[in-house]
């Protein structure tokens, strides 16, 4: 039997297909302007891709922020839950999730069945998500995707103190107007990030082991500044960014 | 126009306490008129002497909250961040500044005081606060000085307050050129603690399953035991609506229906999304059953002589919720959590409230050990809608449900 997950996140829509207990296929696209338009395109690319029709799939769950408005969907469940139930389905050992996206971070506690027991999110405020990163990414003029092995050059990172994504920005111009070197730059990014992703892992307590989802997953400066703030090592998957997605899909297994 | 057909979930007093808060109104804003004296005093200040010598007491919070559920909150705010004032200051104080100088607001402005009182039981914001009006007004200021109890009440802390309910007492005696008559101040004692102990009984109310009223109601109630504490209006209202309370019991009411989940709340609402909330809670099948903020108003009651008021009070006014510490007031929150039987906790964290807000993480682990309850924790500002982000807390709203759902074993 086919079931499918559709997590519309503020940057890119994914979809995953979960046949008989086994994930058949993903799909990454950009959101865009509309949710409904970037669900349906996902959605089908991806039944496209794995040779299916939408008759194939018995039941679909919508997740993210644009999860109301996937209409076809048979149930909307938050990012929390999909997320809880994808890294659950990907590390059944799994006990705590750090989730890093575009526009919300978040730190998830899951019990020994794999429920969440419990989650923090970011305050309202770009400080420590995607965003942040993508601002910083392009005042210092390097490829998002590429930002991560720069950091990881560094020798001596910068010390970035403000905590707002608008201040640290001017504090990061300036610093290139005093020709600090790129890399050490980068890595005073990375260690803000993780410092404020990490107050929400406090804030809940989480326990290890710890994956971290999101497709701010796939920054490795980012990975190694939270591992040093975590004091673990943190469980990476190849579908770091479709977790969300594919506990969708889980979820639907179950309706 | 026929009159529409009432809904039966709705509290039928309301609309008479809509009626009282207006008169009360009416009558403070024309008390120039009737040669009566104003005094300005924050919520949690000890008001019986002024009902004592008829000065009418007026409330810049309560207004605050009339402010903030107008949703004129907003541009107030914004007025006194032109004034200079930063917009970490309380959105109450922001908006009683603003609205003394602009005259705004649902009721066009407070009317001008003629002496301010401030007791900082509730926060130290009202301090500076109380201080910025007194100079624009130009008139007396008395501050009633209340040490955070966190641990207990020591001899010294009552014997300071005490000296000082004295030295109020001097005080509205030199401004008004009266003297206090000690037989009005008792019966109005009285009346206070009965006022007081009714509040209790109709926040008792929502320990039934279902409830017959929500923390969403309690927030609109309030406003009697806030403003016409010590008054024998409040005493009968609150009468009438325990007995409306109690019939909706009998006849099997609830004001949420098919009630699933019962959920505490904790720190003052967010006045400007009041019907937002309730109906996203309401659409999980779950009521908010009571909160910390409106009990306030009755936690103390346990201090009060009603036989002799003036001097229990000192202890009253200052072993208030938020004058204790923060093991104390985790207490009472388990407490709460046991006697409404609860399956979950709401925290606000209040960008405005410092002190309701302070101490949250710990209450929040405390209840987390203790009772193993899911606890939500959302940011907003009791007034100020720019800091509260519908996406971001209907996405927490619903996961917290779901938590709440699978730990009730209905998911």
């Amino acid at each position: 039997m086919i079931f499918a997950g559709i997590d519309i996140g503020s940057n890119t829509a994914k979809a995953a297909l979960i046949k008989d207990g086994v994930i058949s296929g993903t799909r990454v696209m950009p959101t865009g302007y509309h949710h409904l338009k970037a669900g349906t395109r996902v959605f089908e690319d991806l039944l496209h891709q794995a040779g299916l029709s939408r008759s194939d799939v018995r039941a679909v769950v919508s997740t993210g922020y644009g999860r109301a408005s996937i209409d076809f969907a048979d149930k909307a469940m938050t990012e929390i839950l999909c997320h809880g139930a994808g890294a659950y389905f990907l590390e059944p050992d799994i006990r705590g999730i750090i989730d890093v996206g575009g526009q919300d971070s978040k730190a998830i506690a899951l019990d020994n069945q794999g429920q969440v027991d419990n989650f923090a999110m970011n305050d309202k405020c770009a400080a420590g998500t995607g965003r942040f990163l993508e601002v910083m990414a392009n005042a210092l003029e390097v490829a998002l995707d590429q930002m991560g092995e720069v950091g990881l050059t560094a020798g001596n990172p910068s010390k970035i103190s403000s905590i707002c994504t608008v201040f640290a920005e001017s504090e990061v111009i300036s610093m290139i107007a005093r020709q600090e070197k790129r890399e050490n730059i980068i890595a005073g990014i990375h260690e803000a990030a993780a410092a404020r992703v990490a107050i929400l892992a406090a804030k809940i307590r989480i326990q290890g082991p710890v994956m971290m989802t999101g497709g701010v997953a796939k920054n490795p400066g980012m990975i190694a500044a939270l591992e040093k703030r975590l004091n673990q090592p943190l469980i990476i998957s190849p579908y770091c960014q479709e977790t969300g997605a594919i506990g969708a899909a889980v979820l639907a297994s179950r309706l | 126009m026929p009159d529409k057909p009432v809904d039966p979930t709705k509290i039928k007093a309301a609309r008479k306490m809509r009626d009282l808060m207006t008169t009360y109104y009416l009558e403070a804003l024309s008390a120039a008129q009737n040669h009566r004296q104003v005094a300005w005093i924050t919520s949690g200040g000890p008001v019986e002497p002024l009902v004592a010598m008829d000065i009418i007491p007026v409330y810049p919070e309560n207004h605050g909250a009339m402010i903030g559920s107008a949703k004129m909150g907003e541009d107030l705010c914004a007025k006194a961040e032109d004034m200079g004032y930063s917009p970490d200051l309380c959105s109450y104080a922001r908006s009683d500044i603003a609205c003394a100088v602009v005259k705004g607001g649902p009721i066009g402005g407070l009317p001008k005081p003629d002496m301010l009182i401030c007791c900082n039981n509730i926060c130290g914001t009202v301090l500076k606060w109380y201080e910025i009006q007194a100079r624009f007004f130009q008139v007396p200021l008395f501050i009633f000085d209340t040490p955070v109890c966190h641990t207990g009440y020591s001899p010294e802390i009552a014997a300071y307050v005490k000296t000082q309910v004295h030295e109020y007492i001097a005080f509205l005696e030199q401004v008004t050129g009266k003297k206090l008559d000690p037989d009005k101040m008792n019966h109005v004692g009285r009346l206070s603690y009965e006022g007081q102990r009714l509040w209790q009984q109709v926040l008792n109310t929502t320990a039934h399953k279902p409830s017959p009223m929500s923390a969403f109601d309690a927030f609109f109630f309030l406003a009697l035991i806030v403003t016409l504490r010590g008054t024998q209006t409040a005493v009968d209202f609150y009468k009438e609506l325990i007995h409306e309370l109690e019939e909706r019991i009998s006849d099997g009411i609830s004001v949420v229906p098919d009630e699933t989940y019962r959920l505490l709340w904790d720190n003052l609402p967010v006045w400007h999304r009041l019907k937002w909330l309730s109906d996203r809670f309401s659409a999980h099948q779950a009521c908010l059953v009571a909160d910390t903020y409106t009990s306030a108003w009755c936690g103390a009651l346990k201090y009060i002589d009603e036989n002799n008021f003036l001097d229990s009070m000192a202890q009253a006014y200052t072993r208030i919720y938020l004058n204790i510490g923060v093991d104390q007031m985790a207490q009472e929150v388990l407490e709460m959590i046991r006697f409404y039987d609860v399956n979950g906790l709401v925290m606000h964290s209040n960008r405005s409230c410092k002190p309701y807000s302070f101490g949250q993480m710990d209450i929040m682990r405390i209840v987390r050990e203790k009772t193993g309850i899911p606890v939500l924790m959302i940011e907003a500002d009791m007034v100020d809608p720019r800091s509260f982000s519908e996406s971001q807390i209907e996405t927490r709203i619903d996961a917290f449900m779901e938590i709440v759902k699978h730990k009730a074993g209905r998911s």
